[in-house]
């Protein structure tokens, strides 16, 4: 789907280079996992495991974890 | 060129500014059917459990609570997007940032909201049983992670139809594989109904209307900013080039 386009006349429109998949894949891991472990504390945490102790952190994302969709009480 | 970095860290910044705006429409439209949720919840209360102190107050809850909970939220999907964004931008032809991240954030509205919401709809406190919660957690997971499934399929299938049928056609043929696995497992999977007896179908309407704008919210707010702040970047940078 590359194209190489002959820039005889210049474009105003900026020509979208995509970023390499060697150099995109290591931060799209990180981007994931960093995203998977803030929406655990936020969606999961203190329901189905516990990971600390207690129900604060339920208690007080709570409206949240309703409004955002996650499964609760 | 752009760095996956600087695309991480605008997303996430994007997503703070998506998480406020989710938090100012959470709290205004939200709020009072979560209000008659808990007033349903007191009222059908075993009376033993009654007299148990609050941990955190309705009133942190509602907003410092809400807030830090959208702000993460915002910054945990912004993160991601902007990665989604990164893998897309360049590959969809010719559409510039703009196009891309709004195109990559309808489609993460699809697949991460609006998918699982179909099945599994957001509910209002009150209405799940304590006993099945690990239930219905694995349940909606499984319709996230089969969405997200579905998205791959759809854009492989895509991808390898392209040369044959060409952009417009090979994208309704992905989405229409998209849409069909989805429907399989919306009827194949076992739907959730624990609504106690009683509870007021405005509320629930209403709460469940309010939790689905708060991802329209989000998800509009990712997509139009993060278009907008790489679009700039790119043509500062397109006019520091041409200076040099
Ligand atoms: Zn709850």
């Amino acid at each position: 789907m590359s194209s190489i386009s002959s820039s005889a006349t210049p474009r105003p429109a900026i020509q979208p280079v995509a970023i390499p998949w060697r150099q995109l894949q290591p931060w799209l891991l990180f981007g994931a996992v960093l995203a998977i472990g803030l929406l655990y504390f936020v969606g999961t945490e203190q329901g189905v495991f516990h990971l600390i102790g207690g129900s604060s952190v339920h208690e007080f994302v709570h409206d949240g974890r309703h409004l955002l969709g996650f499964p609760c009480h | 060129m752009l760095s996956p970095r600087s695309l991480l860290i605008r997303g996430m910044l994007v997503g703070l500014a998506a998480g406020v705006l989710a938090f100012v429409f959470a709290y205004l439209v939200g709020e009072s059917p979560i209000d008659a949720a808990i007033a349903f919840e007191e009222a059908h209360a075993d009376p033993a459990a009654a007299g148990e102190p609050a941990l955190v107050s309705r009133t942190v809850q509602s907003t410092v609570g809400l807030l830090t909970a959208t702000l993460i939220y915002g910054v945990a999907l912004g993160g991601i997007f902007s990665m989604a964004f990164a893998a897309a931008y360049g590959r969809l032809g010719q559409l510039g940032p703009r196009a891309t991240a709004a195109l990559v954030a309808l489609a993460g509205f699809v697949v991460v909201a609006l998918v699982p919401f179909l099945k599994y709809p957001a509910n209002p406190p009150a209405t799940g049983s304590e006993d099945t919660i690990g239930r219905r957690t694995s349940l909606y997971f499984l319709m996230l992670v089969i969405a997200l499934a579905s998205l791959a399929l759809a854009i492989y299938i895509g991808r390898s139809q392209v040369a044959r049928f060409g952009l417009w056609n090979a994208a309704i043929i992905a989405a229409g594989a998209f849409v069909a696995v989805i429907v399989v497992a919306h009827v194949l999977l076992p739907s959730i109904e624990e609504i106690p007896e009683g509870f007021s179908p405005i509320v629930l309407w209403n709460f469940r209307l309010a939790s689905l704008g708060t991802q329209v919210v989000v998800w509009t707010a990712l997509g139009l900013g993060l278009g907008a702040v790489v679009e700039r970047s790119l043509r500062r940078e397109a006019v520091l080039t041409a200076s040099a």
